[in-house]
This record gives C-alpha cells, structure tokens and sequence, in this order.
C-alpha cells in the first residue's frame, strides 16, 4: 500500500525508460560520429547523418533527460512535501504516456517528419503529445505542492517550478506553425523573426531542461549524500531569481554575425557574461557545503560526482559566455568547438549529476545499499575520461577548422578551399569516437551497477 | 531580503506567479518586441516566394537534415564574403517559414549557392558528392533520383504558406523527381542579393603568362587543375559538365584566347556557370594554370 502511495514504481519506471532511451541516444550519437568519418556509415534514406544526428539530440535530451527530470522530480517533490502524489494515478499514466511519445518521436524523425528547429524538431501532432505530458506532470506537482505538509519550499522546489513555468512558455510559443499536412508544417514566423524565436527557445531549452531541473538534483542530492546543509540559503535565493530572470535574453548569441537586429544580438551577449554570475552563485555554493565537512563528504562515493559534476558546470557556463562575445564567436561558430562545448554540459554535468542521484534513489527506494561502489568509481572515471577526450579534441579542431577558414595568401586570397579544411578534420573526428566509445562503456558500468542493485532489492522484498 | 523569501516560500501561487514575470521580462524585450517591429519583417524588392517545384525542394532539404552540415547565412566578415559571396541580408529570408541557417558548417555555407554552379553539376555531385571530392563526408543522396513529387503534396503546401502558384506548374510536377526539386531549390538560394565582385588583387592582370611554358608552373597548374578544375572539365581537359580545353572555342566562340583572358575567366568565372576561382587560388596559382591549359591545347 505504501508502496503505491510513495509512487516508487512510478518514479523507477521513469528511471529505467530514461536509461532505455539514453542507450538508445548514446549508440546513435556513436553511430553519426562514425558517419562523420567513414561515409559509407550511412543508410539511405532512414540511416543518414541529416535524420540520424536529431534523434541523437532528442533522444538524449528528452528521452534521458525530460524522463529522468519526471522521475526524479516525482521522487524529490514527494518529500519535499512530505506526501505522496496528489494523483499517483495519473503519474503512472504519465510515464506510459511518456514511453509512447518517445518511441513516436523517434519514429517520426527517422521518417523525415521535421519542423528543422533545433530541439523542437517534432512536427505538431507530437508537439500536442509533449504539452499534454508537460501538463500532466505540471498538475500533479503543482498539486502535491499545494497540498504539501512541509511549510517552506526548498529550493529545489523553486527549480522545479520555474521549469514547468519557462518550459511551457518556451514550447507553447517556438512550436506555434501553419499545419500543411498531418505530419507536416511551417514554422508560424518568418526569416529573421523565425530565427530569433527559435533561439530564444533553443537556448533556453538548455537553460530550462539542462540547467534548472538539474540545479534541483544538485540542490536536493548534494546534502542527502553528505550529509551536509547548503552552505548559504541567501545565495542560493539570489542564485535562483537571478539565473531565472537572466536566461531569457541570452538567445541571440547563437545567432551573432547573422541578419538578426545587432542590437538585439549586443543585448543577448551582454545578458550572456552576465549568467556567469548566477551560475557560480550555485557552483560556489557546492564547493562550500563540502567544504564545512570535507573528510566527511569525501568518503561518499557519490561527492565525486556531485562535485566535478558542478565544476564542469561552472567551466561551461565560462565556456558559454566566452562562446557569445564577437570576437570569439567569429572563429569558433559553426566549427566542431560548439559540439565539444555542449558535450561537456551534456556528458559532464547532466549525465553525472542524473548518474549520481539514480544511484542516491534506487538503493532508497528498495531500503538497500548500492550493488557495488568499486563499479560506481569505474563508471566515474571512465566518463570522466570519455568526455574529456571527446570534448577537447572537438576544441582543438574547431580551432582549427576557424583558422584554417579564415587564413589567406599575401594577395589575399584564400589558403584553404572547404575540402581541404574538411580533409584534415578526419583524425580528429576518429578520436571523437574513442572518446564516445570510453564514455558508452562508463555508462554501461553504471547500468549494470543499477540493474544488479534492483534485482538485489527485489530479492529482499520478496523475502 | 531574505525574510521576504520566507514569505514567499511559503506561498506557492505568489511564487509560480513572480517565477512567471521574471521569466516574461527577457521574452517580451528581445523576442516579443521586436516581432512588432519592422526591422524584423524586411523584404528585398526582387525577393519572390518559391516556386512550387523549389518549394518541394526546400521540403526536402529539411526532411534530410541538410542544415545540421550547412548554413545558410554568410557572416559580414572578410574571408567569409571572399569564400562564399555578399554576406546574407535580413531581407533575403522573408518567405522562410522556418529559417535554415543552420549551426553548424561541417560542409561549406549554402547562403550563395544559387547560380554558383550549373544543373548538372549538382545532379552528379548530390549522387556521389566523392567523385567529386575524394574527401568529402557527405552522404550520398542518389535515392533522391528514383522519388516521384507528390502534387497533390506540394499544391497543399503551396497553400499553407499562401504561395503563388498556376495551375500548369502543379501539373508539371508529376514528371519531376525529388532530386529535380532539391536542384530546384539549391538554384534559388541567395539568388535575391547580386553577386559580390570578386576583391582580389589577382584581378590586376598582366596580358602575357609570366610562367608561360615553364616546366615547374605546369606541374603546379597540373596539380591545381586536379583539385579544382578535373571535376568540371575532366580528365586532362577533355570536357564533362563543363566544355573541353583541348579545342580552340571560348565562351561558346571560336578563336584564340589571350593568357589575360584566360586567366579572368578562371579568377571571375563566367556567365555560363562557371563559379570564379580567385579568391580561392593566388596569382601565381592562376598563371600557372593557364601554362598547364595551353599545354593542354597542344594535346589536341
């Protein structure tokens, strides 16, 4: 009965669909760095890189990330409530729902079905799918908050719900097109207007579905592992409000040096240096809530995680900022750099800090202790490793492919025509692999680690 | 302030309602506001919407991803306008519904490929884009070839978007292929701006080959001509999608060309489709090409 009431199925079932669709996510992302190098990798006409490439990105960002933010939303805000799921019903509805919509979307990207806008490729039928699960999810948490039987809201419940809020804003309107066809439409806006609402939306998808919701693992995570309170309370509120209010103006530094207004691209890079603030405010915060007791907290397994989960959290959001100024943008835009960037986010700090607080949940929910920490430290370094790898040589041939784009003869003509630069990417895009190849292997450790620690915890239930 | 935030968590409603307003703030400055603007809804005077047949095409260029590998705006920046062309104008976009601009350049901008090459160059090239380029990654879309339009498709389109279109060019679309489209459209892209003068100093141009006849500048020029030009004109010139070099005619005429000549055609190309060479090859590079070519001409 309890069982039920606490939704531990539920939230599990959220967990497992998330890693199904990060494996999913993870070989294919494999697969197109493959293609990348050896052409003959791709498939006509459902294999290609083009089709390829966006169920990679939508696989992870929504199948592993939005799945795991359902199911550990589900489980932080039970007890930050001190109750069960206003509707447990509804959440177990949730997460079928969920499954459906991802294997459609899937599906449909691989058919070609597409809006072409980064991170909202789904044509409109899904985009109704995805609103209807947003609202599900938005009305048993915002349920459970009003119902709750704990008085203040930790902050981890701030996060939470300035991501339902900003996610519903940012889908409803970038996904708003002309309908020409059953699984075909148009973007609503046009040309330059089309892409500054795309960027609005794009960037703050990762700030509302990579940032945000994670901050709430990390917020809630952190001092369950160790132990340890958050070190200041008034950063955090400052972190939280200032973080919220910067993100939605920073869009226009993905489109610097474009046709778009210079004025709106200045804003957008000058609210860009900005968000370091903020994002240090939290990374400052973790450094010091180990810090009040580090003997203590270094001997969780888990600190590691939560910890250079958070650095390479705060070398990102430098790494970003950098990324919008003019001067820096003009070399590295459009060139390998900005995948490594991204990576570092994705397979650094997402992937670590969802990694560590499934390791933190699933023994908890079984009343268990985790199968083994020796493979949990493998898992750890051997991402650690894979993302390094893959995210400083995507650096240093974006460099590169910037200079060598840009170097000219004493008459002034170009050194290098398209081919040439392209030619010398290949041993770079090689060694991508390997370092996609380390991490895979890591994230196989971490899957077996948590597969074991289930069938462990099934066996003491029936006992 | 920190005791007006205890207030406040507590409150959940206040809260979601104040996370909303600060969310909105950044929203209305710099995506709602400036959609009221006109600076965001330019249009160029000679910008026509699509065809139906480039239409299609464009359909199909999102259906495959083409814009995850190329952009489609060229940047006001030096080497960027000498590789590609007059850099993108916001009036050049008004009938994209969405944008392609892209994010990523694994494969070279697009923003001014309408006109660079002939037809038949992107046939072959979209076929097996290696026979062209040894060291190209890109996939081939051969595939593309065997598909029929949809006209039925492509009318609904048409008029989603509330695009111009006669009767005829609907019907005319059943005997087109996908690839016809795709073709359709890569030869209207950018096509509303005028192409850039080429700027290079290479353009001051002597009448006579200084390398004439020297052995060293036809080895290069051979070495040129492979990367560059074998493609088009094939094998030791004898002509493909281009014409031959081993005959005496020049620009569709019959006669002797001047080194000077020859080597402006090949620094600013031609009308007839030829994409220009001079900002991608120097001087030196230019003259020893034409010392390989009248090499050429004796092969005849």
């Amino acid at each position: 009965m309890d069982e039920y009431r606490y939704d531990h199925q539920t939230v599990k079932g959220f967990i497992v669909s998330s890693i199904f669709w990060g494996v999913v996510g993870i070989l294919i992302g494999l697969w197109i760095s493959i293609q990348m190098w050896h052409p003959a990798a791709n498939i006509q006409p459902y294999f290609t890189f083009g089709r390829l490439r966006v169920v990679h990105t939508n696989g992870l960002a929504f199948g592993l990330g939005v799945g795991a933010i359902f199911g550990i939303f589900y489980y932080i805000t039970m007890r930050l409530c001190r109750r069960p799921l206003l509707f447990p019903r509804l959440a177990r509805f949730h997460l079928y729902l969920f499954n459906a919509a991802i294997a459609l979307a899937a599906l449909s990207l691989l058919a070609g079905y597409t809006q072409s806008l980064e991170y909202a490729e789904l044509e409109w039928p899904l985009d109704i799918g995805v609103v209807i699960l947003w609202m599900i999810f938005a009305i048993n948490i915002f349920g459970t908050i009003f119902s709750r039987r704990e008085e203040q809201m930790y902050i981890s419940l701030w996060y939470i719900i300035a991501t339902v809020i900003a996610v519903a804003i940012l889908y409803i309107i970038n996904n708003l097109s002309i309908p020409a066809g059953l699984l075909k439409s148009y973007h609503l806006f046009a040309g330059v207007n089309s892409a500054n609402v795309q960027w609005w939306y794009g960037h703050n998808a990762v700030g509302f579905v990579f940032t945000t919701p994670i901050l709430a693992m990390f917020y809630y995570f952190l001092p369950k592992s160790t132990g340890l309170p958050i070190y200041s309370h008034r950063l955090s509120i400052i972190a939280f409000w200032s973080l919220v209010f910067a993100y939605l103006w920073t869009g226009a530094h993905h489109l610097v040096y474009t046709p778009l207004p210079d004025w709106i691209q200045t804003v957008g890079i000058v609210f860009t240096m900005f968000l370091i603030a903020p994002s240090w405010g939290s990374v400052v915060n973790g450094y010091y809530t180990v810090g009040q007791d580090w003997e203590r907290a270094k001997n969780n397994y888990l600190t590691k995680f939560f910890i250079l989960g958070i650095t390479f959290y705060g070398l990102q959001t430098v790494q970003g900022p950098t990324q919008g100024l003019r001067i820096v943008s003009q070399l590295i835009h459009y060139t390998d750099w900005v995948p490594g960037h991204v990576h570092m986010g994705t397979m650094g700090w997402v992937t670590m800090t969802v990694a560590a607080s499934v390791y933190y949940i699933i023994p908890k929910i079984y009343n268990t202790e985790i199968h083994s920490v020796k493979v949990a430290n493998i898992h750890f370094w051997l991402v650690l490793i894979g993302q390094l790898i893959f995210s400083i040589t995507m650096w240093i041939t974006g460099i590169q492919q910037g200079a060598l784009q840009k170097a000219v003869n004493p008459d002034g003509s170009l050194k290098y025509t398209m081919v040439e630069i392209i030619a010398k990417n290949y041993p770079y895009w090689e060694m991508r692999t390997v370092g996609g190849i380390i991490f895979t292997i890591g994230m196989l450790f971490f899957i077996y680690n948590i597969y074991m620690t289930i069938r462990k915890g099934k066996a003491l239930q029936q006992a | 302030m920190a005791g007006l935030h205890e207030t406040l968590h507590k409150r959940p409603i206040i809260f979601a309602l104040l996370a909303t307003a600060t969310v909105l703030a950044g929203t209305i400055v710099t995506m709602l506001y400036p959609m009221l603007r006109p600076e965001m809804h330019p249009r160029l005077e000679n910008l026509k919407p699509y065809t139906a047949l480039q239409l299609a095409g464009r359909d199909i260029y999102q259906r495959e991803g083409c814009f995850y590998c190329h952009t489609q705006t060229v940047r006001p920046l030096k080497t960027e306008v000498l590789r590609y062309g007059e850099y993108s104008k916001a009036g050049e976009f008004a009938y994209d519904h969405p944008f392609l601009w892209g994010s990523k350049r694994t494969g070279p901008d697009l923003a001014r490929i309408g006109g660079k090459y002939p037809d038949a160059w992107h046939y072959r090239h979209m076929e097996n884009p290696r026979a062209f380029f040894k060291e190209s990654n890109m996939p081939s879309y051969a595939f593309l070839k065997e598909r029929k339009l949809n006209p039925e498709e492509v009318e609904r389109h048409m008029n989603a978007l509330g695009f111009p279109y006669t009767r005829e060019e609907i019907e005319a679309l059943k005997d087109k292929t996908e690839m016809d489209a795709i073709v359709a459209y890569l030869q209207v892209i950018g096509t509303a701006v005028k192409k850039k003068e080429v700027q290079v100093e290479a353009k001051v141009v002597e009448e006579i080959n200084p390398l004439s006849g020297k052995p060293e500048a036809i080895k290069k020029g051979k070495e040129i001509y492979e990367k560059n030009c074998e493609i088009c004109h094939g094998d030791d010139g004898k002509g493909g999608i281009g014409p031959t070099l081993r005959d005496n005619v020049w620009l569709g005429k019959e006669g002797e060309i001047s080194d000077g000549k020859l080597f402006s055609i090949i620094a600013d190309g031609t009308q007839a489709g030829m994409p220009p060479f001079g900002t991608q090859i120097d001087k030196e590079g230019i003259w020893s090409l034409v010392s390989y070519i009248r090499t050429l001409q004796e092969k005849k």
